[in-house]
């Protein structure tokens, strides 16, 4: 039914589209700014250096090598690595100087087209999975910084496996209707009523950064929809909500335990494990003090939701009961019986807005495959925890993580045993061990 | 065809805590460094999770985290008529076996050694005369002052996050802690543990018999704590779960939990782990050393090249790498010529076993470290002048928890093995059962020491390390003195049976696990004659050569090691980024 469905509103979004419409969806001239003669693998000199250095800065806040590098390679930018969608795998490119696997005969108008319009040097449409729609917030400036420090990166011959995702997602003309649908093709507009700090926050956080790519949720085609940056499932991550809102984002949270947080990967209360461990590991962590600050500045000035907070489950609820005993016998070693954790080690689980959202899934996850904190600079020990699937049946799961979301104060929806059995299932973690 | 790696600036041998602490400190001055571990990787996270770690038949009974001797083991007799044998079950050689060394799982006990452990010929000599030292005791100075140690064991503390207090601070002597101790500059960077019920009772019967009793300085982290090396710690639960164990809370004091994790972050450090080193390669000209060769994990045998190399494994294991290497003249036990193998010597350990009527020792919690101590005993704190010995022993509480397997046999005398009494006498000695440990000191004498086996070998082949030893006078009079005195203090304490103990009152054996403080063998000093290394633990013979660990201690203190070899391996750090490195060569003329 979905498929049809899908299939369906594909086709009437390409008839109805018109033809301006499109023209201006795709109009990449505001990349003509960029030289079209030089390429990629024609090498720099001495004088680059100081853009080169700027550069690695914009790589590093877009992340960059976070999907154009296979897990566990040493060859940074080579791609290889499958991003998966709900529509297939989606493999990043080699984005390194070399001429044959990589992109060493483009120029960097072409290279702005593709970071910024998602085009290839054909013209051809690139999948959303490349984050233009954030990045076509990315200046100029910082644009060429980026583009002098991707032509100093170490060619590697590495030919990536081509995309092929099924019908008709293999169309990628039909990109143009999603672009039509959900690209908003301008740039960085600052706000002239909000400071220089919430502007850069703002930038940031819009453009390279591209933290909407995860924490804002999508609709059926994969387009952000209006809650912006108000979490959203990652399929076995819950991304969760860094908005203002006091109960599920981050409106309790200063502006310096929201920069703790990017810095070190963990602050008062929670500890970024998943891929936001890998984001902070990669990225935020590098990132100036003056940007982290505008970063926070920003997110604490954005709305949250309408939702109201549940009331929390009665400490007589069956669930309640039985989470409490799991919860004493096999948490509190390291989260202690007051849910406070230990401070940029063990999470938090009181008042910890991440774990209050509707949306269970990274709980769940945790608790079944256990999770590793963010290794930074800073802070190197990445406190880690084991998994608990070989332990828990999924009743247990389901009763403990309940009882997380609804103790010391917080306040969440009951976790079922069947959400439960689903992401084991999905995580392919294996039963609990049978008693003797 | 030879399997070569790229050269390093450093090679470094077992990354324990002498491994770890020296890599820390010698990437952090910019240097490239390997450090090669015969065990594997361990998780704190995943491999010692709290939820299972507390399995006593696997980490404990079974020893899951030590080098197995089916691996490597050594040879025992106890004197040089008798033909040595290979200790093949599990015994007080612990060696470690895994990224972490022994560090990873000791019970944290993190001592200083006293001024006069250091100096002991020179203090004996002066306080007694010559003729206070029995026949034959090997007694001579390290080279090294507590004064010039001092601050290596002060960084020491704070990289491990000791739990303590203080007892000679600046000079001034602090109230409830240990008055007989080196002077400190700085106070331990976490607080003591909290006292259990076994370590308040010891605490009030030691005082109104006139000692001084304290917290022992604990290497598990009585609150939340961030190292110098920006490495956090969270406090530790009092899960009783430390000696044998590994730490899953990052509490307890381990290469794992303090320093690794900022090794890590290193891109000039790198570690090849289940990769076992079996030489150390000499220059044609035998002066210096220009790597080693190891064997990895598919049994390829690679060379690792180094402008310096550093051993750092265990104790044992350092002598039998430099006997395999050729390096420095071997002891001669007939002409007492030689060094390698020379001082050898363990701990000597005497106390008490106290049975009490109805008590509640509570012994479901409880840390590696949890002890009060009275050191009025110890070193040279008290007058020897009649007693025929020197040195003496730390005498101590642990309240450790139960071990519901290791203690079963720690039962009143003339309870049966078996049966309906016996487990009647178990349940009641949970809360009523446990002992007074006299940690003492150990002197090395020249009848003892540790060569190549001339008939057992390992898995490839390599002659084994044979142990001669036995307890010397010394050792025993020192030992019976303090199980008179853990006796009286059991009796203040009000068991209701107190036993004797005094493992020196037999023959020394392997099996008897007294402690498993292993010294000596490549010592440090002040004499190329009597000591392999100079007082920067480096080899007389080739100066680009380190040697790390107890191996280094010309005799043993009433303490646990790990803090001095903590000290001397930063010490030694010390020497080589500010000193050899500008000008490679030794650092002590002779």
């Amino acid at each position: 039914m979905k498929k049809i469905k899908i299939i369906g509103s594909l086709a009437v979004i390409a008839a109805a589209v018109a033809a301006v419409l499109l023209w201006r969806n795709g109009d990449a001239s505001a990349d003509e700014v960029a030289d079209n003669q030089i390429q990629m693998k024609q090498p720099l000199s001495q004088r680059d250096a100081a853009a080169v250095a700027r550069g690695k800065y914009i790589a590093i806040a877009g992340d960059c090598v976070a999907c154009h590098t296979a897990p566990g390679s040493k060859q940074p930018f080579s791609g290889g690595y499958a991003i998966s969608t709900p529509f297939g795998d989606i493999f990043a490119s080699n984005i390194t100087p070399d001429a044959e696997t990589g992109i060493g005969n483009w120029t960097e108008r072409d290279f702005y087209r593709a970071v910024r319009h998602g085009k290839g040097k054909e013209g051809e449409n690139l999948y959303p999975a490349m984050p233009y729609n954030a990045y076509v917030k990315v200046s100029d400036k910082d644009m060429h910084d980026l583009w002098m420090y991707m032509r100093s990166v170490k060619p590697v011959r590495s030919k990536v496996p081509e995309t092929q995702l099924p019908f008709p997602y293999n169309i990628r003309l039909a990109m143009m209707g999603w672009n039509l649908l959900f690209f908003d093709n301008s740039g960085f507009t600052p706000d002239p009523s909000q400071s220089d700090a919430w502007n850069r926050g703002a930038y940031l956080v819009q453009g390279l950064e591209h933290c909407a790519a995860c924490h804002t949720a999508k609709n059926l085609l994969g387009g952000d929809t209006r809650a912006y940056l108000q979490g959203s499932n990652l399929g076995d991550w819950h991304a969760p909500d860094i908005t203002s809102d006091p109960h599920t984002g981050i409106g309790q949270w200063s502006e310096e335990q929201i920069v703790q947080y990017l810095k070190l990967g963990s602050n008062h209360v929670a500890v970024a494990s998943g891929p936001m461990a890998e984001a902070v590991t990669n990225s935020t962590q590098h990132l100036s003090d003056d940007d982290l600050q505008a970063i926070a500045s920003y997110l604490k000035s954005l709305p949250g939701g309408d939702k109201q907070p549940p009331q929390p489950l009665a400490a007589s609820h069956p669930q309640m009961k039985s989470g409490e005993n799991i919860y004493s016998v096999n948490c509190t070693a390291c989260h202690n019986s007051n849910g406070k954790g230990i401070a940029n080690l063990a999470a938090g689980l009181a008042n910890n807005p991440g774990l209050q959202a509707d949306d269970a899934t990274s709980i769940i996850t945790t608790i079944l495959q256990g999770g590793r904190g963010a290794v930074t600079q800073g802070n190197p020990t990445s406190g880690a925890m084991p998994s608990f699937a070989w332990k828990l049946s999924d009743q247990q799961v389901a009763a403990v993580a309940t009882y997380i979301r609804n103790a010391w104060g917080n306040a969440a929806t009951p976790v079922s045993a069947d959400e439960v059995a689903k992401q084991r299932a999905k995580l392919k973690l294996p039963e609990q061990m049978p008693e003797r | 065809m030879k399997n070569v790696r790229p050269k390093a600036d450093v090679a470094i041998v077992g990354l324990g805590w002498c491994g770890s602490l020296i890599a820390e400190e010698l990437t952090r001055a910019g240097l490239n460094v390997v450090a090669i571990e015969r065990g594997p990787w361990f998780e704190t996270a995943t491999d010692f999770p709290p939820s299972v770690d507390t399995d006593e038949l696997r980490w404990d009974t079974r020893r899951g985290m030590l080098l197995p001797p089916a691996v490597e083991t050594s040879t025992f007799r106890n004197n040089s008529n008798q033909k040595a044998l290979p200790t093949r079950d599990w015994n007080l050689n612990e060696m470690g076996y895994n990224v972490g060394g022994s560090g990873t799982h000791w019970a944290g006990m993190a001592w200083r050694f006293t001024p006069f452990d250091l100096e002991p010929y020179t203090q004996t000599v002066k306080r007694y005369g010559e003729k206070q030292i029995t026949d034959g005791l090997i007694l001579q100075d390290w080279g090294v002052t507590y004064d010039e140690l001092e601050p290596f064991y002060d960084r020491f503390e704070k990289i491990a996050g000791v739990s303590g207090k203080a007892g000679r601070l600046n000079g001034e002597t602090i109230p409830d802690g240990n008055p007989f101790e080196g002077n400190r500059s700085s106070e331990y960077p976490l607080p003591p543990l909290e006292g259990m019920r076994l370590t308040d009772i010891f605490r009030d019967a030691t005082k109104a018999m006139g000692y001084h009793p304290f917290m022992v300085p604990a290497g598990q982290a009585s609150r939340a704590y961030v190292n110098p090396l920006g490495v956090r710690m969270g406090p530790c639960t009092y899960c009783g779960y430390c000696l044998y164990y590994g730490c899953g809370n990052f509490s307890k004091s381990s290469p794992n939990a303090c320093v690794i994790p900022a090794l890590m972050q290193r891109e000039n450090f790198t570690v090849l782990t289940e990769s076992a080193v079996v030489r150390v390669n000499k220059a044609a000209d035998g002066k210096t050393a220009t790597g080693v060769t190891y064997i990895d994990r598919n049994n390829q045998e690679w060379e690792q090249p180094a402008d310096i190399v550093v051993l750092s494994a265990f104790q044992m294991q350092n002598v039998r790498l430099l006997l395999l290497s050729k390096i420095g003249q071997p002891y001669n036990p007939i002409t007492k010529t030689g060094v390698v193998g020379r001082a050898y010597s363990f701990q000597t350990v005497s106390g008490a076993n106290l049975f009490f009527e109805d008590e509640n020792l509570n012994q479901f919690i409880g840390a590696g470290a949890l002890s009060q101590q009275i050191d009025d005993f110890n070193g040279d704190n008290f007058d020897h002048s009649e007693l025929g010995f020197i040195g003496g022993a730390g005498i101590l509480v642990v309240a450790r928890g139960a071990r519901p397997i290791g203690n079963a046999d720690l039962l009143p005398p003339g309870t049966p093995r078996w049966g309906k009494d016996w487990k009647k006498a178990y349940t009641h000695a949970f809360q009523n059962a446990t002992f007074i440990f006299g940690q003492g000191t150990s002197y090395s004498h020249e009848d003892y020491y540790l060569d190549l086996d001339p008939e057992y070998t390992d898995d490839y082949g390599l002659p084994l390390l044979r142990v001669t030893f036995d307890y010397n006078e010394n050792d025993r009079r020192s030992a019976k003195f303090i199980e008179e005195k853990s006796v009286a203090i059991g009796k203040a304490m009000g068991a209701k049976t107190v036993v004797g103990t005094n493992s020196a009152s037999g023959h020394y054996s392997p099996y008897n696990l007294a402690s498993d403080h292993t010294i000596g063998g490549a010592v440090m000093g002040t004499d190329p004659k009597t000591s392999v290394l100079n007082r920067y633990q480096q080899s007389w013979d080739m100066h680009n050569l380190f040697v790390l660990g107890a191996s280094s201690f010309p005799n043993n203190a009433g303490y646990n090691p790990t803090g001095t070899i903590g000290a001397l391996s930063l010490w030694t750090a010390k020497a080589i980024i500010e000193q050899y490195l500008k000008n490679p060569g030794p650092l002590v003329k002779v």
